[in-house]
């Protein structure tokens, strides 16, 4: 079991609210998921450059050495650290500063990268997590948060969850895979890389995988349909919205809600029902295998 | 009408207050914001009127009881039902009146997969659509839908009767389409009377077990 949540902001004066909005929704999901909890939030664009989330082992990590030799050799703008996670943010071009993190930083794990997204997770009770990374301030268009309960591997900060799956996407995932070990190792020798034995990282990966080889989110997630055995409700976040699909079972919950202010996902209608104007909402329940999405335009 | 509002009284407080009410007695439930195992487990013949959308498993074990729920209900609603009656004004979700004995289930709005699973006895109304998979080992009591139904509807059915208004997407195995005959015609009336559903029966058709597959025979397994 786990919970999931998603909201997206459609009325742009909730932007300064959606940390305190989701908050609650993810704390209502505690009982679903008390292992861990993380969350995905898009804001502050660097769109002629790149954001990349790091992810240290543990807190007491320096990251002065970083910033001064990430200022040696990149256009580094700011470095923001929260708890340990780092949010650098460069005039660079985001693959090279991949490459050299890979190459000079391997006590440092990369949890996104893109020019809005910034992935954030840690173990332990979901509240503490929200007061910890002060999930309550965040502003910004849209974020997916996840509880996680673990049932097939390990409880880490690297096996929760959401788990980027390209630039600026991210997955979170209820449910569980019966192929993933075989399917791990296919995708190895296609270039996927993993770090850790968690089935949903092998989802992430294979969605990654599938839009390396030129599919849109849409054929990807069709595709995931065929060559993905087990339960899932899948929520994707992408820079300027999320999507939603469930399994053809469709056994793992989910709810939508939407109003003329915001559009959300759940696991169950209590994280919803946080929400203002929640008792109002056209509320429904995603079929099995419709992809359901929320795009803003960009201007 | 007794009002619980639960903001400030727990799940429990409130079912051990229903479970021990009187007959006749009515209580008004707010607050509900999506709370789990509400109102379970009554054996009396009392009213209770829910207001706001309920969780997992509303109305469970329920027994004489007249519970209406203004809102949607999440998954295993009614599950186990013995008697009495539940309504619901919006949608439920997946599984609802599992296995439920009696009593009659409305759905005013859709129901998701698994409608009546294993249903054995209790009556089902669903004024809109239902999900994949629904009566599936069905063995007793009537599924009536008044919009479509969803994909392997009456899977290894036994003697549940099912009545659909709209179409099916596909029916399960051992389903089949069956005459309409004046005793079921008779049958879907009262259903539709009780539920408050102005459909007229003319307009739905009915599916049951081919019974190929519950008389299981090895020597005919081929025919399955």
């Amino acid at each position: 079991m786990c919970g999931i949540v998603g909201l997206f902001i459609k009325n742009p004066t909730l932007e300064s609210q959606l940390g305190e909005l989701i908050a609650p929704m993810l704390s209502e999901m505690t009982e679903r998921g008390p292992d861990s909890a993380g969350i995905a939030v898009y804001r502050d664009p660097n769109d002629k450059g790149c954001k990349i989330t790091v992810l240290a082992e543990n807190l007491d990590f320096d990251w002065s050495d970083l910033e001064e030799s990430l200022k040696a050799s990149f256009a580094l703008k700011k470095i923001t650290v929260t708890q340990n996670h780092a949010v650098l943010t460069l005039d660079s071009a985001i693959s090279e500063v991949q490459d050299w993190l890979n190459e000079n930083w391997k006590e440092l794990s990369v949890t996104s990268a893109g020019t809005n997204i910034e992935i954030f997770k840690g173990k332990g009770n979901p509240a503490d997590f929200i007061e910890q990374f002060d999930i309550k301030s965040m502003r910004g268009t849209h974020a997916l948060g996840h509880t996680r309960m673990a049932t097939e591997s390990a409880i880490t900060t690297e096996h929760s969850h959401p788990f980027s799956t390209g630039q600026d996407l991210c997955l979170v995932h209820n449910g569980s895979l019966s192929n993933h070990n075989r399917l791990r190792e296919t995708l190895r020798r296609s270039g996927v890389q993993f770090k850790t034995d968690n089935d949903s990282e092998v989802a992430a990966g294979y969605l990654s995988w599938r839009l390396s080889e030129g599919d849109d989110l849409d054929q990807a997630l069709n595709h995931a349909i065929d060559d993905l055995d087990g339960f899932y409700t899948f929520a994707i976040g992408t820079r300027d919205g999320f999507a939603v699909m469930r399994d053809p079972i469709g056994c793992k919950p989910a709810i939508m809600a939407e109003t003329d202010d915001w559009a959300a996902m759940s696991s169950e209608y209590r994280a919803i029902a946080t929400l203002p104007g929640a008792e109002n909402a056209r509320i429904w329940e995603p079929e099995p295998t419709q992809i359901y999405s929320w795009k803003r335009s960009l201007e | 009408m007794t009002e619980i509002n639960l903001e400030n009284k727990s799940v429990r407080e409130l079912n051990e207050k229903l479970q021990s009410a009187s007959s006749g007695d009515k209580f008004s439930v707010n607050n509900t914001v999506g709370k789990h195992a509400l109102s379970v487990g009554l054996t009396t013949e009392i009213n209770v009127d829910i207001n706001g959308h309920v969780g997992y498993y509303c109305a469970g074990m329920n027994q004489q009881a007249k519970i209406k729920i203004n809102g949607n209900a999440g998954p295993g609603l009614a599950e186990n039902m013995m008697s009495g009656e539940v309504r619901v004004t919006g949608s439920a979700s997946q599984y609802a009146a599992a296995t439920a004995h009696g009593g009659l289930l409305v759905i005013e709005g859709d129901a998701s997969s698994r409608c009546g699973i294993s249903m054995k006895g209790v009556n089902i109304v669903v004024g809109g659509n239902i999900g994949h998979m629904s009566a599936f080992m069905a063995q007793s009591g009537c599924l009536v839908v008044c919009g479509d139904a969803g994909d392997a509807l009456g899977d290894s059915i036994y003697e549940a009767k099912i009545y659909v208004r709209g179409k099916v997407k596909s029916l399960g195995t051992d389903c089949i389409e069956k005459e309409m005959r004046d005793e079921h015609q008779k049958e879907l009336k009262q259903l539709l009377k009780q539920s408050r559903m102005s459909y007229g029966v003319d307009e739905f058709r009915r599916y049951g077990s081919a019974r190929k597959l519950y008389n299981f025979d090895i020597d005919k397994v081929d025919d399955y």
